[in-house]
């Protein structure tokens, strides 16, 4: 089985974001990037599968600037086994990046697209199911468990009040929850080896899709300055406080 | 138009941008196992003096020991790589740097270049995976700065020789699988020798009642005329130079580990007066306070670029041992001066050790004393550019 993995290069999760004084963005000039979170751990459980010998590729996809070509660097000395770099300098927008996907699809006949639930810069959580409305394939999304079977693959989900399982026809779009395993850390000759790698190299264009942004940011602003706390005399006072202030008791 | 470029605090003179994407892959990666493993592990680890043996696994695993050395299941790294990995162990503990050191330029280094093809085979690949533990044993009781009195002897025997003698302040000794140890032959020409545990009359007491690295373990080598065969002879170097070979390497890797010591203090010290607040307002207010950041600042940011010049140079096959000595001095002599303050900034709760800066500043003054004192590394220098010694009268 061949596995596709998308790996975004986003503001490492540990950066305090800062906004661009004109308010048009989020600054990234030199500040540290990394690979989302999530599509680490959705690098990690494709590596799980191939250790398994349950898949025998691992195909990591980036789309976004050169400097993207790190990102997916990062996938390969943990373990995968070549990258596509799909360059684009303008922000790119997830039904871009599902039509990008559903283009890479068609080339490379994987059987399971494995993605991350959201990337961690934008939030927008949405490029794992258009890809698979695109595909016209199964989806199993928030994942926290996974299990390839014959044809089909059981996944678990988390949802309000506990958990859901669902066994869903392969080839599907799964996106990845942060509960389904800790990936590992690149070793150091891994890294030396990842050199060495294939990267392939294309554009949405040559692919055949308008990426073009089709929402335009306004306004980008820092989130309020959380208010003072206040104390309260007594539990009648918090209590009042709590129903008819926060209201967060009836 | 020009527009002002954007300062970054944390990296005035824009490091990041210095290193390759190799290079800032590795340090990313060793950043992460760090922070997040040894990171929650020191603490207990300094307050009780306790090693964690597993931590050289781990450190295999991820192939951080004899990182520099291409085959024998190493990675293969360049000295810069090497250098940020000692950074980001340090920026820990400089204990967990020291065992790591040890093990890579001083037990791993001796055999990869002095060594022969069966003694790299035979050791190489389980020190690097950690499997066994190494040791280097130089110094002696009497014999601290001036290793060439050393008194440990190895008297030709038939078969191989027996060593007698004691090495003692010896990282990792009480531990350790594999023993690196330098010993005058019967023409008193220094030479190295290849010990293992279980040869008959060693024993490596620990050293107790440290107040410094006490995340790793220190001890003694103590040689009750211990038979060591012919084959266990490190072939290829005779003399100092054998044993400075060897510490060059790890001095610089002192050079930028003590950096990595450094900035977790500076971190540490500006969080903490920004957020503590005495007559109304953050500590961080006051004049004094600042002098001290921007002197931390300044240090370290100097520093660590010398350091990546220095690696730079010695990736090229251009760095003198005198450079080596420069940087080892100076890192080491700023980062403990900054340990200090930061320690003085925290007040009284930076004698705590959830604070972490004391572990810090004790760690520093043994990463200030050993592998050639402050004073010592002075002598190179002024004799380097003297043409006069100053050791001896």
């Amino acid at each position: 089985m061949k596995v596709l993995v998308g790996v975004k290069r986003v503001l490492d999760a540990y950066v305090k974001a800062r906004v661009k004084p004109d308010g048009s963005g989020v600054v990234t000039d030199n500040v540290k990037m990394s690979m989302n979170p999530f599509d680490e751990i959705a690098v990690e459980q494709a590596l799980r599968f191939k250790e398994a010998g349950q898949v025998e590729e691992i195909v990591a996809v980036s789309i976004g600037p050169a400097k993207s070509e790190e990102t997916i660097r990062t996938a390969l000395a943990m373990g995968a086994d070549r990258g596509i770099l799909v360059e684009a300098d303008a922000e790119i927008e997830p039904l871009a990046v599902a039509k990008v996907f559903k283009a890479l699809v068609e080339k490379e006949q994987p059987e399971l697209v494995l993605l991350g639930k959201q990337a961690i810069d934008d939030d927008c959580n949405q490029t794992g199911q258009m890809l698979a409305a695109l595909l016209g394939w199964a989806q199993g999304t928030f994942i926290s468990k996974i299990e390839l079977g014959d044809g089909n693959v059981t996944v678990t989900r988390e949802v309000d009040g506990g958990l859901e399982r669902a066994q869903i026809k392969t080839p599907a779009v799964v996106t990845v929850d942060l509960r389904l395993n800790e990936p590992r850390y690149a070793s150091l000759p891994n890294i030396m080896k990842a050199k060495k790698k294939p990267v392939d190299k294309t554009t949405p264009a040559e692919l055949g899709v308008d990426a073009t942004p089709r929402i335009t940011t306004l306004e980008v602003q820092e989130p309020p300055p959380r208010a003072a706390g206040v104390k309260v005399a007594s539990v009648a006072e918090l209590v009042d406080k709590l129903r008819n202030e926060a209201r967060v008791i009836g | 138009m020009a527009t002002r470029a954007d300062f970054q605090w944390q990296d005035p003179l824009l490091l990041e941008q210095a290193l390759s994407d190799d290079e800032r892959m590795v340090q990313d990666s060793i950043n992460r196992y760090c922070q997040e493993r040894l990171m929650p592990r020191v603490l207990e680890a300094h307050r009780h003096e306790r090693f964690d043996r597993e931590i050289l696994n781990e450190m295999g695993e991820l192939g951080m020991l004899g990182s520099t050395i291409e085959g024998y299941g190493c990675a293969g790294l360049s000295y810069v790589c090497y250098g940020l990995i000692g950074r980001e162990v340090e920026r820990v503990d400089s204990g967990y740097r020291s065992t790591m050191s040890v093990q890579s330029s001083l037990v791993m280094y001796p055999i990869h270049a002095y060594g022969t093809e069966a003694q790299r085979e035979k050791y190489l690949p389980r020190l690097a995976s950690g499997e066994w533990v190494g040791c280097f044993g130089l110094t002696e009781p009497d014999h601290g700065s001036d290793p060439g009195g050393m008194q440990t002897r190895a008297r030709k025997v038939d078969g191989g020789y027996r060593l007698k003698g004691s090495k003692t302040w010896i990282s990792n000794s009480p531990i350790a699988d594999v023993f690196v140890v330098w010993a005058k032959d019967d023409e008193q020409v220094i030479r190295g020798f290849l010990l293992e545990r279980d040869m008959q009359g060693l024993s490596t007491p620990k050293i107790e009642g440290k107040f410094s690295l006490r995340a790793s373990l220190t001890g003694e080598i103590v040689m009750d005329n211990v038979f060591v065969p012919e084959e266990n002879l490190l072939p290829n170097v005779a003399g100092l130079k054998g044993p400075f070979g060897c510490l060059t390497r790890a001095r610089y890797g002192i050079a930028w580990g003590s950096m990595g010591a450094a900035e977790f203090c500076w971190h540490a010290a500006r969080n903490y007066v920004l957020e503590r607040k005495q007559f109304g307002r953050p500590l961080a207010a006051n004049q004094l306070v600042q002098k001290k950041l921007a002197d931390m600042q300044t240090e370290i940011t100097l520093g660590l670029h010398a350091c990546l010049r220095l690696g730079r140079l010695f990736d090229a096959g251009q760095a003198a041992p005198e450079a080596v000595s420069l940087l080892k001095r100076n890192n080491c002599g700023k980062a403990l001066d900054i340990a200090r303050t930061a320690r003085d900034m925290h007040g009284g709760n930076g004698v705590a050790d959830e604070y972490h800066v004391i572990r810090h500043m004790l760690n520093l003054e043994a990463v200030n004393t050993y592998e050639g004192t402050h004073d010592i590394h002075a002598l190179i220098l002024g004799r380097a550019q003297t043409g006069i010694q100053a050791f001896t009268a």
